[in-house]
């Protein structure tokens, strides 16, 4: 079988390769300063929400930096908790789409179908990890703003729910390239915008396909553990405990 | 036979009560059809309002996705109960003071049950694209999901919604006959449509019979699986607080009281209104009150087990929500809740006296449906607002528009309703005049 459906439409001549996406989230590394929420805005068209929307807990973000504080003052730690999409393989969120508006690729990502959703919101609540967002407006730049969208990202409606989709554009782009020259992706081809733009590298992306690849090898340590791993979710976000505790 | 049986005299009598709120009209009823109908108009503009700027117009916001729409959907859906369930376990039981309360109540469950459906639209993010949720042939071959509970939950209430079409039909069909014979106009037509030539025949009324005989088990039968359908909405996620095995049953009795609770409220008003004194007598209301005892009981056993459990499990997820309930937040609805649908209930039922009087039952009917609507928001609300990561805990209190569109659509069902009392007579005359012949058989023998 094919990858997907330009591969399908062109008779290929080479190999198809499988991919399965993993992000790696080391919490030793990151520092909670929320540069990959803003890269992730940028890169995805997320609809911009104001001071009162903000205040309402709508503001949208398909990454979010969860701050949890340990101890009474003046001995307070704070904890940074970068939480997205986990793409489970056992997926909360889909079976209860009733119109498989969320749905499961080949790769093991969890697939938003925005032009098919019609906003019955359950996917929300089932989600445990709170990662799925809706569109309760209509989104409106003000201009020049409208400007700078990103043309690979469709902008959703208002009705909607939408999601980390591990820069699924990006994924494309590096496969289409990788498929030009017959070649496997290879690691660190393909960078989500958080991944990016991380000053400390605490977001690793890559094919859990690969045994050479870093999210392999760090999938490995003994570090790593899943969110909320008691539900059965099987996420393809692994986290690596902090060091320092 | 040739002697009449006693209480033939009786009958033209009923004829001419049963049929006149349908033969006159006075200025009162127009003035309350006015009334609601503001309401229904302030209603649709904020639900019009709502879909032109955007569904953020509710409080909603992650993680709370579901607020006042499915709470009044799981409230309308639970009145749609009283219907069946008091006409058809009556029926199916051959409880004979059935017989003056089974129309009226079948009449409630077709309301509640348009009602219902508005809901589902009033939720959706993008109404204008609800049909695909319909499963209908098309170019890029999709299909809805049937694995998602709300699939199940639009197939049953589809069924739902006909099975108590026919099921009100069938036994409206000899009353639609006399109608036609006895009431002029523009009704006339329409009558002699909807009686299917009847002209009560012994075939026909055996007819008839068999296939009331036939439908009733089957639509207690399609009620409680809705409402375990409902329930399981809810009971088959993740959420904490919602993944309960306890939901389905628990989900049944609670549509039935306050589907029992509603029934007594619309059965004093009406018996005020039309002076059927005659017909709803206090051994009625009787009748229901113990019933409405019952469910009390049954729905206070079934929350404290549920309750009891997690209180005992003592797993934080779930006592995160439960504490909310017992004396955080939402600890004044929560209590309200309880004196509203149990303790009150509990406290006036259990005198005999009580339970024989019209108006005191009415009042606790009413009591009990606003106990089970806050019942209704709280299974949603808390649980949603608790999930497992602390850090996304929310609130939610519904906004001005989810208010008016929540008044709205209850004047739009008071409306549905008593426009449908100018269509149909409220009490079915036939079943009526045969408990009449019934009862004076029995009793001479």
């Amino acid at each position: 079988m094919s990858q997907d459906n330009q591969e399908a439409h062109e008779p290929s001549k080479q190999p198809t390769w499988s991919y399965k996406w993993e992000m790696v989230v080391d919490l030793d590394r990151c520092s909670g300063c929320e540069a990959c929420v803003v890269a992730c805005h940028a890169e995805n068209n997320i609809r911009i929400s104001g001071e009162e929307e903000a205040a309402q807990g709508r503001a949208i973000n398909w990454i979010r930096i969860e701050r949890y504080w340990e101890g009474e003052y003046p001995n307070v730690k704070v904890k940074f908790l970068p939480v997205m999409c986990q793409h489970c393989d056992e997926a909360p969120c889909e079976p209860v789409c009733p119109v498989y508006a969320s749905y499961h690729t080949p790769e093991g990502l969890n697939a938003q179908v925005y032009n098919r959703c019609v906003g019955v919101r359950y996917c929300g609540n089932n989600c445990p990890y709170v990662a799925r967002q809706f569109n309760w407006f209509d989104p409106h730049w003000e201009e020049p703003l409208a400007e700078q969208l990103n043309p690979d990202v469709s902008v959703r409606s208002g009705g909607v729910m939408e999601k980390c989709t591990f820069c699924v554009q990006r994924i494309r782009r590096g496969k289409e390239t990788a498929a030009k020259e017959g070649r496997r992706v290879r690691d660190g081809d393909i960078t989500p915008a958080c991944v990016q733009s991380c000053p400390t590298s605490a977001l690793i992306f890559g094919d859990r396909n690969d045994p050479d690849s870093r999210v392999s090898h760090l999938k490995k340590s003994e570090r790593g553990f899943h969110l909320l791993e008691s539900l059965g979710t099987h996420p393809s976000v692994t986290y690596l405990r902090r060091l320092s505790e | 036979m040739t002697k009449r049986p006693v209480g033939w005299e009786e009958i033209p009598v009923i004829n001419r009560n049963l049929l006149s709120p349908l033969q006159t009209t006075t200025w009162r009823y127009f003035l309350w059809v006015g009334v609601l109908g503001c309401f229904v108009a302030a209603g649709a503009g904020a639900w019009t309002y709502q879909i032109q700027t955007g569904i953020g117009q509710t409080d909603l916001h992650p993680p709370i996705f579901w607020g006042s729409y499915i709470g009044s959907f799981v409230f309308w859906i639970g009145v749609s109960h009283s219907g069946t369930f008091i006409s058809g376990v009556l029926r199916l039981t051959n409880a004979e003071w059935r017989r003056p309360v089974t129309r009226m109540a079948e009449l409630m469950t077709i309301v509640a049950l348009i009602v219902t459906a508005l809901f589902v639209f009033y939720h959706l993010g993008r109404v204008w694209r609800f049909y695909y949720l319909i499963p209908y042939p098309n170019q890029r071959e999709l299909w809805p999901n049937f694995r998602s509970p709300l699939m199940w939950d639009a197939t049953a209430i589809f069924t739902y919604a006909t099975a108590s079409t026919i099921y009100i039909y069938l036994p409206l069909i000899p009353d639609f006959a006399l109608m036609r014979d006895r009431i002029q106009g523009w009704r006339k037509p329409i009558y002699r449509w909807l009686a299917v030539g009847w002209h009560g025949s012994q075939a026909q009324w055996q007819t008839l019979e068999t296939a009331i005989r036939i439908i009733t088990p089957l639509i207690v039968m399609v009620m409680i699986s809705v409402h375990s359908i409902v329930g399981w909405d809810f009971g088959v996620s993740l959420v904490p607080g919602w993944h309960s095995t306890i939901f389905a049953p628990y989900f049944v009795v609670g549509a039935v009281h306050s589907g029992l609770g509603m029934a007594v409220a619309g059965l004093y008003i009406l018996r005020q209104t039309y002076r059927l004194d005659g017909y709803i007598q206090e051994k009625h209301f009787e009748k229901l009150a113990q019933l409405l005892m019952v469910t009390t009981l049954v729905l206070a056993y079934l929350y404290f087990a549920e309750q009891l459990t997690v209180w005992y499990g003592n797993v934080p997820d779930h006592m995160a929500v439960q504490n909310s309930l017992l004396t955080e937040m939402y600890a004044v609805p929560f209590w309200v809740m309880v004196g509203c649908i149990y303790l009150l209930p509990l406290l006036t039922l259990v005198w005999p006296r009580f339970r024989r009087w019209p108006f005191g039952l009415m009042v606790i009917g009413l009591i009990i449906n606003v106990g089970m609507y806050i019942e209704r928001m709280l299974i949603i609300v808390p649980s949603l607002g608790h999930p497992r990561l602390s850090f996304q805990w929310s609130e939610y209190f519904p906004s001005l528009i989810e208010f008016t569109i929540m008044i709205g659509t209850l004047a739009f069902a008071l409306l549905l309703y008593s426009l449908a009392l100018k269509f149909v007579p409220a009490i079915s005359i036939w079943e009526e005049k045969a408990g009449r012949i019934h009862e004076y058989k029995t009793r001479e023998e």
